[in-house]
Parts: C-alpha cells; structure tokens; sequence
C-alpha cells in the first residue's frame, strides 16, 4: 500500500486520482504513526519550500521520512516534494532541506548568459534526455514530454543522481534518485501517458520490496 | 525548450459541453469527461472548460463536472466561468482542477487576482482577457460579461497590471476574430506578449491547421486554443501537431 504524505501542500488529490485511475492502493496520511505502515510513501507538495520545511517539521514528518530513506524504503517526491529530498533552498533565505540527496535548489534567473530573457516559472510540456534509461522509474518508457511548473530548479554537481533531464535555460534535473529515493521536479501524475507509466513504475518497485523484504 | 501548447476549449453549460458562435448561438457538442479523454488521447496539452451556466445549480453541476474530468485526465486543466471570489477558486480547485481562469470577476475588482496568487500560486491563476479593436482608443479595449460590456481598460495596460498582481498566464481572446474562422489575431497576440513575462494562450480565430504556425511564428504566443473546429472535426488537434511539426514549430 503507497502512503501519500497529507501536509497541506497542494497537489494530493491529482496524485490521488492518478493512483486510483492506475487502480493502486493507496492511503493519505500526515501522521508518521500511520505512514509508517505503508510499503511506499510519496510526497507530493506545490509551493515554497520554506513553508513545506516548516510543516514537515511542526509535524514531526522531516524525521520519520529520514529515517524512511535511510533504510533504503521507496521514497517518490514530486515537484516541490523532490526538490525537499535536497540540501538546502534559497528560497526565502538559505532554508534546510530534508539532506538525503546532493544539490541545492536555486530560482531561474530568468534571464540566459546572454542577456535573453526568458519566462519563468518553467511551465509547460518539456522533452526528458535520459541519463540512466535503466532506472526503475524509467523501465518500458521512451523519453518523451512531461509537464513541468516551477520557478526554482535543482542544482548538483552529483551526476549520479541525476537519471533524466530536461533543458531551459541550461540543464535541469527532472528525475533523480539514489537507491529507492526518488524524485521527479515535473508532475507524473498530469503528463499523459508517460507520466503514468512512471507511477506505475514505481508501484511495481513498492510491490517488489514488499516481497523481498517478505 | 518548451513545447508549444495546443488547448482545446470546451464550454460547459449545465454540465454540457456547447460552443458560442460569436458569442451567441450556442450548439450542443458533447460530453465533457468523453471530448476531455478523446482530446488527451489525441495529445492535446492541456484543456480549458469555460462554465457558461447562468444558474446556481448550474454551477454545482460545475464542480461534479470537474471532479470527474480529474479522476480521468492526465493532462493539465483549467476552469473558467463563474468565479467571483476566493471560496469560488478554493472550491473548483479542491475539485481537481490545475488552474482557475478569471475575466470579468478580474476587472471589477483586480484584487481578486492578487488573493488568488498569495493563497493558491501565480500557476493557478489565469487571467482570461477578452479584446477588441477600437478606432477611437486607438488600441484594442478589454471588454467583460462574455464581450457585451466595453470597459475604459487598453489591453495591454490591463496586461501588465494583472501580471503584475499575480496572474500566471493570460488567455487572450480576440473579438474580432472569434467565431470568424479566418485565423488569429496576430497583431493583438503580438503586442500582449511584448509586454508580459508570462505565458500567452491565443484565442479565437482558428479555421484551419494552416492558421497555427503563424501565431507561434510571428506572434510568439506560448499556446493556442480552439473549439469548433475541434469539436465537430473539421481539424484534429492531431493533425495541428503534425502541421506544426512540418513547419518547424516544436510540438509534443
């Protein structure tokens, strides 16, 4: 059973129906007590990323996922859910993340090294390049276009973790992960078939663990 | 780089999908939940439903539309028509839509736009603007209430102030084109766009596959948006692709 992680911020119910349209189990929760029995959490979120720390602290959900990650449980952040598993944020000044994946997350500066500008957020249906065609999130899919909104990029000189791509004004993570941690900075959940493949993808990992861990 | 969208519009009346011809006759084409899946299935890139209904049940049928529209598109949707206040948004929005569109709402009181984007984000809020060429004003002048009622507003000034209160996009409906089937108002998508940093949806106009390219190429819109041709096929959003893609025009 995939848990999603309830903190107030945004986007639970497209996830939601996503799962219920792939007809996966799932539960929302914003208590550690009861996302503990899950089998895979996400965590979904839209908004700052100063207000999302905030909450997953008060609620006392920052260490729970830590230590969820740490042993190595499948872990899916999406947009501003992805960007928390990262170090830090200069959003709203230098604000901690949630530390399980190499990088910080910077705005766009909006305009290009030559002086061009360009919009931001980041909003619309971009093409992936795959770095690690083989990662789980990737199985049985072709790279194709996502739909991404965000005004605030990851930024990591740890090419390991970067598994697919997308280009705006320079390189942009869109899928990353190290271990059963991962995240996509585009929204699975409203990218057509490809992002549903990538759901269904991680579902088939959650089911796999459950089994292996018996 | 970004894609180029291409949005079919379906307006909704008590829960029906229906098309005004310039604004007036109205032609029943379907079922929202069946065109919005047909449509993702033809790789539109996003939807917009307008909801056209005068009456308070019409609205809550709104709201049951939208939630079934979400539980099976997935593609990005927005949801127009209607919206006078912040509870309106929060309600359409809890119902699963990506986005709500604001127009008349927008202009008598530009407030709204601005509690809007601080509850919800600016990528929520789009600010639907209908315009038409006026020889007095020199200019194009924003008019409300699906464009019976003129307002003292240009265009592009009315532009700037809702970006600058927030809104994530604009959808820029062009009067003098809607319903004319002769293609987009370029000069009117151009002259927005130049003046904006978000996203500009063009509107009103398309005939034809053949009058795509332009708006992208000479106007420099993000996305465009059709309805009748969609709806009763005289195009598919198929076929739009693959004409953009042979012009040049970078598309999913």
């Amino acid at each position: 059973m995939i848990g999603i992680i309830d903190y107030g911020m945004g986007n639970l119910h497209s996830v939601s129906k996503a799962l219920e349209r792939l007809e996966l189990d799932y539960f929302l929760s914003g208590d550690p007590a009861e996302l503990e029995k899950a089998d895979g959490l996400i965590l979904p979120g839209v908004g700052s990323f100063y207000d999302g720390m905030k909450i997953l602290k008060e609620e006392k959900l920052d260490g729970f996922i830590r230590d969820w990650a740490l042993a190595d449980k499948p872990l899916l952040g999406i947009c501003l859910g992805m960007q928390l598993l990262f170090e830090e944020s200069e959003e709203n000044g230098p604000t901690e993340g949630l530390n399980l994946l190499p990088g910080k997350v910077r705005r766009f500066s909006g305009v290009t090294a030559e002086g061009e500008a360009y919009k931001v957020p980041h909003m619309g249906w971009n093409k992936l390049t795959f770095k690690q065609p083989e990662h789980t999130l990737l199985q049985h899919t072709e790279p194709g276009h996502v739909y991404f909104v965000h005004s605030f990029l990851v930024t990591t000189s740890a090419e390991e973790v970067l598994i697919a791509t997308a280009e705006y004004d320079g390189e942009v993570p869109a899928v990353v992960g190290k271990g059963n941690t991962m995240g996509t900075q585009f929204h699975p959940e409203k990218s057509s078939f490809l992002g549903m493949d990538m759901l269904h993808n991680f579902a088939a990992l959650v089911k796999r663990e459950v089994t292996a861990r018996g | 780089m970004l894609t180029k969208r291409i949005i079919p519009c379906l307006d909704v009346k008590e829960g029906r999908v229906v098309k005004g011809v310039q604004f007036v006759e109205l032609r029943d084409a379907g079922d929202p939940v069946e065109l919005s899946t047909f449509y993702d299935e033809q790789g539109a890139d996003e939807l917009i439903f307008l909801d056209i209904s005068a009456s308070h049940e019409g609205r809550k049928t709104m709201i049951e539309v939208v939630e079934e529209v979400a539980g099976t598109l997935a593609i990005p949707f927005t949801v127009g028509g209607g919206i006078n206040a912040v509870s309106d948004m929060r309600s359409i929005l809890r119902a699963g839509a990506d986005k709500v569109s604001l127009n008349t709402a927008a202009v008598k009181n530009p407030e709204l736009i601005t509690d809007g984007a601080n509850y919800f984000g600016t990528q929520c809020i789009v600010v639907a603007i209908d315009a038409k060429y006026d020889e007095e004003l020199g200019s194009w002048r924003v008019y409300t209430h699906g464009g019976r009622t003129p307002t003292d507003l240009e265009v592009r000034e009315w532009a700037k102030e809702v970006v600058k209160r927030g809104a994530g996009e604009i959808l820029l409906t062009s009067m003098d084109q809607d319903g004319a089937k002769t293609g987009f108002d370029l000069a009117l998508t151009k002259a927005v766009n130049e003046v904006v940093s978000v996203p500009v949806i063009a509107s009103g106009g398309a005939g034809a596959k053949e009058h795509f390219p332009a708006v992208f190429h000479e106007a420099s819109a993000d996305a465009a948006l059709a309805a009748s041709i969609f709806h009763y096929k005289e195009t598919s959003v198929k076929e739009v692709k693959r004409h953009l893609a042979e012009k040049g025009v970078n598309v999913r």
